[in-house]
């Protein structure tokens, strides 16, 4: 086995330990190349099937091309795909003007809680990892969160051996990270081997791209001529700015993330 | 892509303030292994603070852990060397926080030791390398820090190895290296000191590459813990990840502890390039079997010529970090790899201080952060490994309530409740030692038997045949010659138990309890045997030997091999 077969394998392990143990189970999916990776994952986890739904909390400023993107490819794979928006939030005129830790705040994680508990999940699979920022690199394969979706990152429960934490009172759920140990690099890696699909703005287009994508108003671009993967990859292995440099909400404050994903932010 | 890179999942434990944080944040800065702007961010949140600069706040993210200057959670971090990736892990010294240090060091395979050269080796040092221990990482640097507030004195450096060398080889525990540092300084980090030229080995960036890594799971006997039985479609899966061994298509299996026989009929797969005929240690798989029985997750598919214990009564060592007390004629949940089972404290055999491993006698409890020796008692049979033979399902955990409160590992079966292997059909049962093996042992000099693992075959269980030393058919009789109870074992399984009296007379061979065949070649001898028999059993046994060596043959399916010790057969994982 190589690396990415002890990673591919590792990531398998914990879907399947998640459709096992969960009544009601869903998956996140953002479009972008990690939950696209993870939707492959769960193809080859049940052998072609996804018996669980994707979860798309649309904030309604994500941009034109990945909502296309996901709407051929929910088709193309056979999904059940749930899609939700805030839609109070966006009434009462929230958008990014209004300070963007207050609009994540409210179009993504207040929109992801309105989904968990109209759906009651129980378990919800998210492609987080940890090399992405501080806070999730702290993260539990299985991580616990109240009835509010908060998390106590202070007191998180032990997880060993790849014992996961299934045990936990009603109306809390399990946030499960498959690919919490992968890193950019791999994810690439791994995408140029199973050549799976992404949505094109990966890949540069007169000279910009994006690197991590997320809402338009938010999100920026980089300066690159990578238009395959491969090039992708050669790009990464020359540079040291943080992936999510371009994303808007990180740079807020030192804390920004944890204090978002404190209240349930992905 | 150099994707055939090894991994190395480093953790790094020791007291709280003696430097793990630093360390790590030095090994990611001199191996610029840091996203641009990280140590302007530190810089910028020390000022924020009004601190000094931390190489620590690169891994303490929280807000609370760079306000207490401590680190409350585990994070796991990449760097690379030129010889490989790392995976290294830092872990929190805090007492309150060892399941965060318990959660993190679990997932290494090797371990740095960090010692405040100035403090010396406090109560965590201590705990620490208990745990390291009980975890089964046998890898370990010492790395004694801050050397600057000790003037680099190899007197003082010389001290503190000695002292901790003395208390870890006591645990079993050998590091392989004890290395001077100064990691807020960089001092032996990524090169060598100028400052302490009296050390002679390695730093600490080129020490690391010198950890072996573990080899030769594949090689192990087969354990594939089922996690799921799948029916998408037409297909039955049989999924799981393969803890040890190797598996190929058309094996015979065993599925314990139903202990039913089937053969592997495909390796399933998605993608046409993921399609194999054999697959091994650390893969996620799927397999269809030829007998379509009930197969649930918590079952272990094997070999047939290798399967794992089963039992519901064990000896293991565990640390226990729940709030309430660990204590007996409580339920608990036990999770052994797929396995999840009730179970409870059968007795508290030892209670020890890690800290100065000294034994509490006849403890009632262990407390949280105390390490214990028990016997746990499951509800129903499991199966499992001693920890010595297969660390992935020789280990375990107790969830009280919600929560993982304990893990530990299995170091035997408790002796007093079995100790031989025994053909069972409701109250009738024959102890069977004809699966006991036979060496020529040079060293002592003389044959010695080695007594299998014990366990109980109930009716339909298949028994091992064949081992090492002995070679029985698949069709053939047992007989008690104190009961006259005979063992029907027909395709190698247990079919029934009757008296000899009552039993038939037909081809198969008959061996006794011991394993030697008994000569009987024709319904006439049998029917003479029978009545010898009945004879031996009224008389005295001063007259056993003669009826033996007229009935007897010990090495017909036996075989006496050479063995050079027992002593590697013999010893019990030690802590
Ligand atoms: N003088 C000196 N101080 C150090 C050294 N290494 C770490 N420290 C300081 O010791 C304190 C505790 O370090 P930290 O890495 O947070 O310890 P941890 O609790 O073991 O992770 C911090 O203030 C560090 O700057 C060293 O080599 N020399
Ligand atoms: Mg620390």
């Amino acid at each position: 086995m190589d690396h990415l077969d002890r990673l591919e394998a590792q990531s398998i392990f914990i879907l399947r330990e998640a459709y096992k143990k969960f009544g009601k189970l869903g998956m996140l999916w953002s479009i972008g190349k990690d939950s696209t990776v993870m939707l492959w994952l769960a193809k080859k986890a049940f052998f072609g099937h996804c018996p669980f739904p994707f979860i798309h909390v649309d904030t309604t400023h994500k941009i034109p091309e990945m909502i296309a993107f996901r709407d051929r490819m929910a088709k193309e794979y056979n999904i059940e795909l749930i899609v939700h928006t805030n839609q109070e939030a966006l009434d009462a005129g929230m958008g990014p003007d209004k300070g963007r830790l207050v609009c994540c705040k409210a179009l993504k994680t207040d929109g992801l809680q309105q989904v968990v508990t109209k759906y009651e999940f129980e378990g919800l699979i998210l492609g987080i990892r940890r090399d992405e920022e501080g806070s999730r690199s702290k993260e539990r394969v299985f991580s616990e969160r109240n009835k509010d979706s908060e998390w106590d990152y202070t007191n998180q429960a032990p997880e060993l051996w790849d014992q996961f934490k299934t045990d936990f009172p009603k109306g809390n759920h399990i946030r499960v990270h498959p690919i919490l140990h992968w890193n950019e690099m791999d994810i690439w890696a791994y995408i140029e081997r199973e050549k799976i699909e992404l949505v094109d703005l990966y890949f540069a287009k007169n000279g910009k791209r994006y690197r991590s994508l997320g809402c338009a108003p938010c999100t920026g671009q980089i300066d690159s001529n990578a238009v395959t993967v491969a090039q992708i990859i050669e790009e990464l292995k020359n540079t040291k700015v943080g992936e999510r440099a371009g994303r808007a909400q990180d740079q807020e404050d030192s804390y920004a993330m944890q204090k978002l994903r404190k209240d349930g932010y992905m | 892509m150099d994707i055939d890179r090894e991994v190395l999942n480093i953790v790094v434990v020791g007291h709280v303030d003696h430097g793990k944080s630093t360390v790590i944040g030095r090994l990611l800065y001199d191996t610029k292994s840091l996203p641009e702007g990280a140590i302007d961010r530190v810089k910028r949140i020390a000022k924020e603070k009004g601190k000094p600069f931390e190489y620590a706040y690169l891994l303490d993210a929280f807000e609370e852990e760079q306000k207490q200057g401590i680190t409350i959670d585990t994070t796991q971090l990449q760097f690379r060397t030129d010889k490989r990736d790392y995976v290294i892990i830092d872990a929190p010294g805090h007492k309150e926080f060892l399941k965060n240090m318990i959660s993190g060091a679990a997932s290494a395979e090797a371990a740095l030791l960090i010692i405040d050269a100035n403090e010396g080796i406090q109560e965590q040092s201590k705990r620490h390398g208990y745990i390291l221990s009980l975890l089964g990482i046998q890898k370990a640097y010492v790395l004694v820090n801050k050397m600057d507030l000790i003037q680099y004195s190899e007197e003082k450096f010389n001290a503190i190895k000695q002292e901790m060398n003395e208390f870890l080889t006591s645990l079993h525990v050998y590091p392989l290296k004890y290395i001077p540092v100064s990691a807020f300084h960089g001092e032996n980090i990524t090169a060598s000191s100028d400052k302490m030229p009296w050390y002679k080995g390695e730093p600490v960036l080129k020490a690391i590459d010198l950890f072996e890594k573990d080899k030769g799971l594949e090689g192990k006997p087969l354990r594939f813990p089922i996690q799921d039985v799948y029916k998408f479609d037409s297909r039955r899966i049989i999924a799981g990840r393969i803890e040890a061994g190797t598996l190929r298509a058309g094996d015979e299996i065993l599925i314990s502890p139903s202990n039913k026989v089937t053969k592997v009929k495909s390796i399933e797969y998605w993608v046409e390039k993921d399609k194999v005929d054999q697959i091994s240690a650390g893969m996620s798989v799927g397999i269809t079997v030829e007998d379509e029985f009930f197969n649930q997750r918590g079952e272990f598919i094997s070999h047939t010529y290798d399967a794992p214990i089963t039992s519901d009564t064990f000896k293991v060592s565990l640390f226990w970090m729940g709030k309430n007390d660990l204590v007996k004629n409580k339920e608990y949940k036990l999770k052994l790899a797929t396995q999840e089972v009730e179970c409870e404290i059968y007795a508290i055999n030892k209670v020890i201080d890690a800290t100065t491993l000294e034994n509490l006698e006849n403890a009632n409890q262990a407390k949280t952060n105390d390490v214990a020796e028990v016997t746990i008692k499951t509800k129903r049979e499991i199966c499992f490994d001693e920890f010595r033979n297969n660390q992935n399902t020789g280990r375990f955990v107790i969830v009280d309530g919600y929560d993982v409160c304990g893990g530990g590992i299995v170091t035997g079966l408790a002796q007093e409740r079995q100790s031989a292997s025994k053909f069972v059909k409701q109250d009738d049962e024959i102890v069977a030692k004809c699966f006991d093996e036979y060496y020529y042992v040079l060293t002592e000099g003389g044959i010695k038997k080695i007594e299998g693992v014990p366990h109980s075959f109930n009716i339909g269980d298949v028994i091992p045949s064949t081992g090492v030393t002995y070679e029985y058919p698949a069709d053939f009789n047992v007989v008690d010659i104190k009961t006259g109870l005979t063992a029907i074992i027909r395709k190698s399984k247990l079919q029934d138990i009757i008296s000899l009296k009552h039993l038939a007379y037909e081809q198969s061979p008959f061996i006794d309890s011991q394993g030697a065949f008994i000569k009987i070649y024709s319904e006439e001898d049998f029917n003479k045997f029978a009545a010898d028999l009945e004879k031996l059993q009224q008389s005295e046994s001063s007259r056993t030997a003669a009826f033996a060596n007229q009935w007897f043959d010990f090495m017909k399916f036996r075989q006496i091999r050479y063995l050079t010790a027992t002593k590697s057969l013999e010893i019990e994982y030690q802590i």
